[in-house]
């Protein structure tokens, strides 16, 4: 069900709080083999659900009033352990919450549970989280993508309608385009970053998962805030994204790559990219081909500077404050041990990756390189937003994968965010949303715009959704 | 370059200073916690002090304003952007396994001071937190940490290799003091840490056109130890190449027991502290406006305060210099002055006063001595109350006790004696006991004239005006 319909029922009085609460732990219990949650909160859900009942009133013209929510257990939440899907932080209890989840409380959602997630968002298959993988609810051997795969799962499988997730280099985006919903990473600094646990500082940002625009929209309304604890949180004018979705943007110009079929892309994707453009075209829109022969290049930039900021923020994981302990004869051996026997092998082996290329003899050759690609990516963007005014891609180059595929050819992982990272690097806003289905799995493309453009491309969304079906289906 | 008044056995020493300063701000440089020392362990600590993870750093502009200060009052470049950067290591009092600091685009460089009439050039001045504190003695088999002092804002003034001799590095220490503390930017407490000095020294012959391998020794915390600790590097180092080795370039300790500096660590040890800007900070523009507005209200600067009092009080220029050295004996100078006369204050803080401070080592802050007490002793010296010998009585007085001039006076009849007619009396007296001094005394022997002095003060206690005593002595002996 849509966020749209849950909220409606909520407001007539249709079906109550409760109700509802009760409904997603029914569905949680039939969907128990996805692996989809490291922590459930059924009592406290409950009890807020009816808390929230028998004050109607106060919660029916709150935006997620009533609403059931899942949340990726990268946010701290207080009080609730917080894991980041990882053994360091397996009993971690923050004694404070995330800016997103304490904005999402206040709009009065039902917090149901943590979402399982790859450690510390490395990944791109939800298979590194230590709590187990997170089964695709389209197949049983599929992964959902990562790193958010267990909020996408979430409300793939009808769960909840709406889930929060991060996206350091497509870990909303392609999630949601292997799961068949809808998922947006904001422009950078539109959602603060407190008391979400740290992988890439200058890339990651929170973000909305729902079936629909709709459902981003408004997640998206109550997710984004300027915060005075983020240093890198925008200041601006609040819009309304639910209401900009019956805004009209007029006929616009929309960019494409030249050369977009020798990328790697599967044919099926390809096919219902085309598709997509013919009925952006039916809409009224039109195409420009734009030279991007530096995409590729964006992934080796990525895999520099995310593990080289990460090698420094996980450096606080060392076994003295918090999280897992090793027992230990010296300081020395305390921070070898804690943090082999915490980390596992994916995040090992990025620190290791992000100490070398910051190391002495090789800041050169690598960071800084890898910082000029990145400025470059972003100038080639401004560039094309010269001339168009968003940007159209799949999403991923193909469609969801057996699991496993990791340790045949970890490369071939990592190339699985060619299409997301871009967006990451520059900052910008990007939305993939379902765009049809081959092989009885769902493909999914997506919108990237201009800096802080995220109400033209939820509204652009919106209006192929009004006319097409594709996330309205369900596994 | 080389002064040879500075050369040690044909070398010439070359010495450079990092100074840590604690900067006064009312909260950390990133958090919202307290910045204040000697409270309970682990009572100034927010969730970024601990390093939690998720949570972020955001810049104290209190700090910001500050280091604008140190960069004007030493005539440097402000930053139009600044930059903070991560610099990487393991420590167990550093929580979140880097400091945030600046390292390519610091918030101040390209400054001087003088000292003496020579220009030591001030690389940069950068922004940075403090670590906490490892402390390993508190249990048997335990070391703990207290994060207090972690996030606390430093500014940390790294000189050009300008310095020659541990003498010259003591002054512009002393200089770096001296603005800080004027600017009321640190207290620029050496023995609490709020001041903390790395030297960098290393030798060469006075025509090499480079400088020779330098050693660090790290955290000197006071000035005799900072003349100390390298004095005894030069020597050391002196020795080294003279018997044909090399100087390793190395991090040193400086053992103030032994008197003695050790090697930490050399250089295929050190730290490699991968540095890269901090993603949590953007960079951070510093705003014309912002330099202006603490132009505008920046404290009275040390060589000023020398003027006015100069102008104001017809010091000279070695008096007040002296009285500027530091700012507390210059606030002290003014206090006293608003009713005492300057010269005779400014005689008695440089003299007496001073010798105290020296003999008991404490600083005038420190001391039970108070401006208005001092004061007052003053004006009764002026007035002739109480006559300089008695004054240093008082001054021992008050030194210990603290107690009101005006009462230690009453209480032990300290009055001087400036009744002619009761002076003349004992003078009488005096005169007819001791007839062959007088005689002596007018057969020619001149010197004698101390002797009859010094019989009336001892009948006096000392109180006797000796103007009056003079006078009325030359009247009787004539």
């Amino acid at each position: 069900m849509s966020l749209k319909n849950i909220r409606e029922q909520f407001r007539s009085k249709e079906i109550s709080a409760e109700e509802q609460v009760k409904e997603c732990f029914k569905k949680i219990n039939e969907n128990k083999d996805l692996n989809i949650f490291i922590n459930e909160f059924q009592e406290d859900a409950l009890k807020k659900a009816q808390h929230i009942d028998n004050n109607f009133d106060d919660f029916k013209a709150l935006p997620l009033g009533g609403v059931p929510i899942a949340h990726k257990d990268i946010f701290c939440t207080e009080g609730r352990v917080t894991t980041c899907g990882s053994k360091m932080l397996e009993k971690f209890v923050p004694p404070y919450e995330s800016t997103v989840t304490e904005n999402c409380n206040k709009a009065g959602s039902i917090m149901i549970g943590k979402t399982n997630m790859d450690e510390f968002a490395m990944g791109s298959s939800n298979e590194t989280s230590f709590f187990g993988p997170v089964v695709n609810p389209w197949g049983e051997s599929l992964v959902p993508g990562g790193s958010s795969g267990g909020s996408a799962a979430c409300v793939a499988a009808g769960i909840t309608s709406i889930s929060t997730g991060t996206d350091t280099g497509g870990s909303i985006r392609q999630p949601a385009a292997l799961c068949g919903i809808t998922g947006l990473k904001p422009t950078y600094g539109l959602v603060s970053r407190w008391g979400m646990i740290a992988f890439c500082s200058s890339m990651d940002q929170a973000g909305p998962f729902a079936r629909d625009a709709f459902g981003c929209a408004t997640l998206l309304d109550v997710m984004a805030s300027y915060d005075m604890k983020d240093s890198t949180c925008a200041k601006r004018k609040e819009v309304s994204y639910e209401k900009c979705l019956e805004q009209d943007f007029g006929k616009l110009k929309i960019g494409v790559l030249k050369g977009i079929e020798n990328l790697g892309i599967s044919d099926d994707v390809l096919k219902a990219y085309e598709n997509s453009k013919d009925m952006l075209i039916e809409l009224g829109h039109s195409f420009v081909e734009l030279d991007f022969s530096e995409l590729s290049s964006g992934i080796c930039s990525y895999y520099v500077i995310a593990p080289a900021e990460c090698s420094s923020n996980l450096s606080r994981f060392d076994g003295v404050k918090f999280g897992h302990r090793a027992e230990a004869e010296n300081i020395n051996d305390l921070y070898l041990k804690t943090r082999s026997e915490g980390f596992g092998d994916e995040v090992q082996k990025r620190i290791m990756i992000g100490a070398y290329v910051l190391s002495a003899g090789f800041y050169d050759a690598y960071y800084r390189k890898a910082q000029r690609v990145r400025r470059m990516i972003k100038s080639k963007f401004d560039s094309f937003f010269n001339s168009v005014d968003l940007v159209f891609l799949p999403t991923t180059l193909d469609q969801a994968f057996e699991m496993n595929r990791e340790s045949s050819d970890p490369n071939r992982m990592y190339k699985e965010d060619l299409l997301t990272i871009p967006a990451n690097l520059a900052g910008l806003p990007a939305i993939s949303f379902p765009n049809g289905f081959a092989n009885e799995l769902p493909t999914g493309a997506q919108f990237v715009g201009n800096y802080f453009s995220e109400d033209l491309i939820l509204n652009l969304t919106n209006k192929l959704q009004e006319v097409t079906d594709w996330h309205k289906m369900t596994p | 370059m080389a002064q040879n008044d500075t050369l040690i056995n044909g070398w010439q020493p070359v010495i450079g200073l990092e100074v840590h300063v604690q900067l006064l701000t009312n909260t950390k440089l990133f958090s919202p916690s307290k910045n204040k020392f000697g409270e309970e362990a682990n009572t100034l600590v927010d969730l970024i002090d601990m390093g939690l993870p998720g949570v972020l750093p955001v810049l104290n502009d209190g700090a910001v304003k500050q280091g604008i200060a140190f960069g004007l009052a030493t005539n440097a470049e402000i930053a139009k952007t600044m930059v903070f950067d991560r610099k990487n290591y393991f420590y167990p009092d550093l929580p979140k396994g880097y400091q945030i600091t600046q390292l390519h685009y610091p918030i101040v460089k390209n400054g001087s001071v003088d000292i003496d009439g020579k220009n030591i050039r001030i690389h940069q001045a950068h922004l940075e937190e403090d670590a906490g504190k490892s402390m390993h003695d508190v249990y048997d088999h335990e070391s703990v940490v207290d994060l207090n002092r972690s996030g606390v804002p430093l500014l940390e003034i790294v000189s050009e290799p300008d310095i020659r001799s541990a003498e010259e590095a003591v002054k512009y220490l002393k200089k770096i003091h001296q603005i800080i503390t004027y600017l009321d930017i640190s207290d620029g407490n050496m023995s609490q840490g709020s001041m903390r000095c790395d030297a960098n020294v290393s030798i060469m012959k006075p025509d090499d056109k480079e400088y020779g391998i330098r050693a660090e020794i790290k955290n000197i915390n006071s000035f005799k130890f900072v003349e100390k600790a390298i004095n005894f590097e030069i020597k050391r180092q002196i020795k080294v190449l003279e018997s044909g080795e090399k100087i390793e370039q190395e991090t040193r300790l400086y053992d103030s027991v032994k008197d003695e500096t050790r090697s930490m660590r050399t250089k295929e040890f050190a730290n490699d502290y991968r540095y890269f800007p901090c993603p949590d900070l953007v960079p951070h523009n510093i705003p014309i406006e912002l330099i202006d507005e603490v132009k505008n209200n920046l404290s009275e600067l040390p060589e000023e305060k020398q003027q006015r009092l100069m102008e104001a009080h017809g010091l000279n220029e070695y008096d007040a210099s002296v009285i500027c050295a530091d700012k507390t004996t210059a606030k002290f100078f003014e206090e006293v002055v608003k009713s005492a006369d300057a010269g005779l204050a400014a005689k008695w803080i440089m003299g007496d006063l001073n010798a105290l401070l020296n003999k008991h080592d404490v600083t005038l802050s420190e001391c039970k001595v108070e401006a208005a007490n001092f004061s007052t002793m003053i004006e009764k010296i002026s007035d002739g109350t109480i006559s300089g010998k008695i004054a240093k009585e008082v001054l021992e007085t008050i030194w210990e006790t603290g107690e009101d001039v005006l009462k230690i006076i009453d209480g032990k009849g300290m009055q001087q004696i400036s009744d002619e007619g009761e002076l003349e009396k004992i003078v009488d007296k005096i005169l007819a006991d001791n007839k062959s001094q007088v005689d002596a005394y007018k057969s020619g022997k001149d010197k004698l004239f101390g002797f009859f002095v010094g019989q009336v003060m001892k009948i006096t206690q000392g109180k006797a005006n000796p103007g009056l005593v003079n006078e009325i002595l030359k009247k009787k002996l004539s």
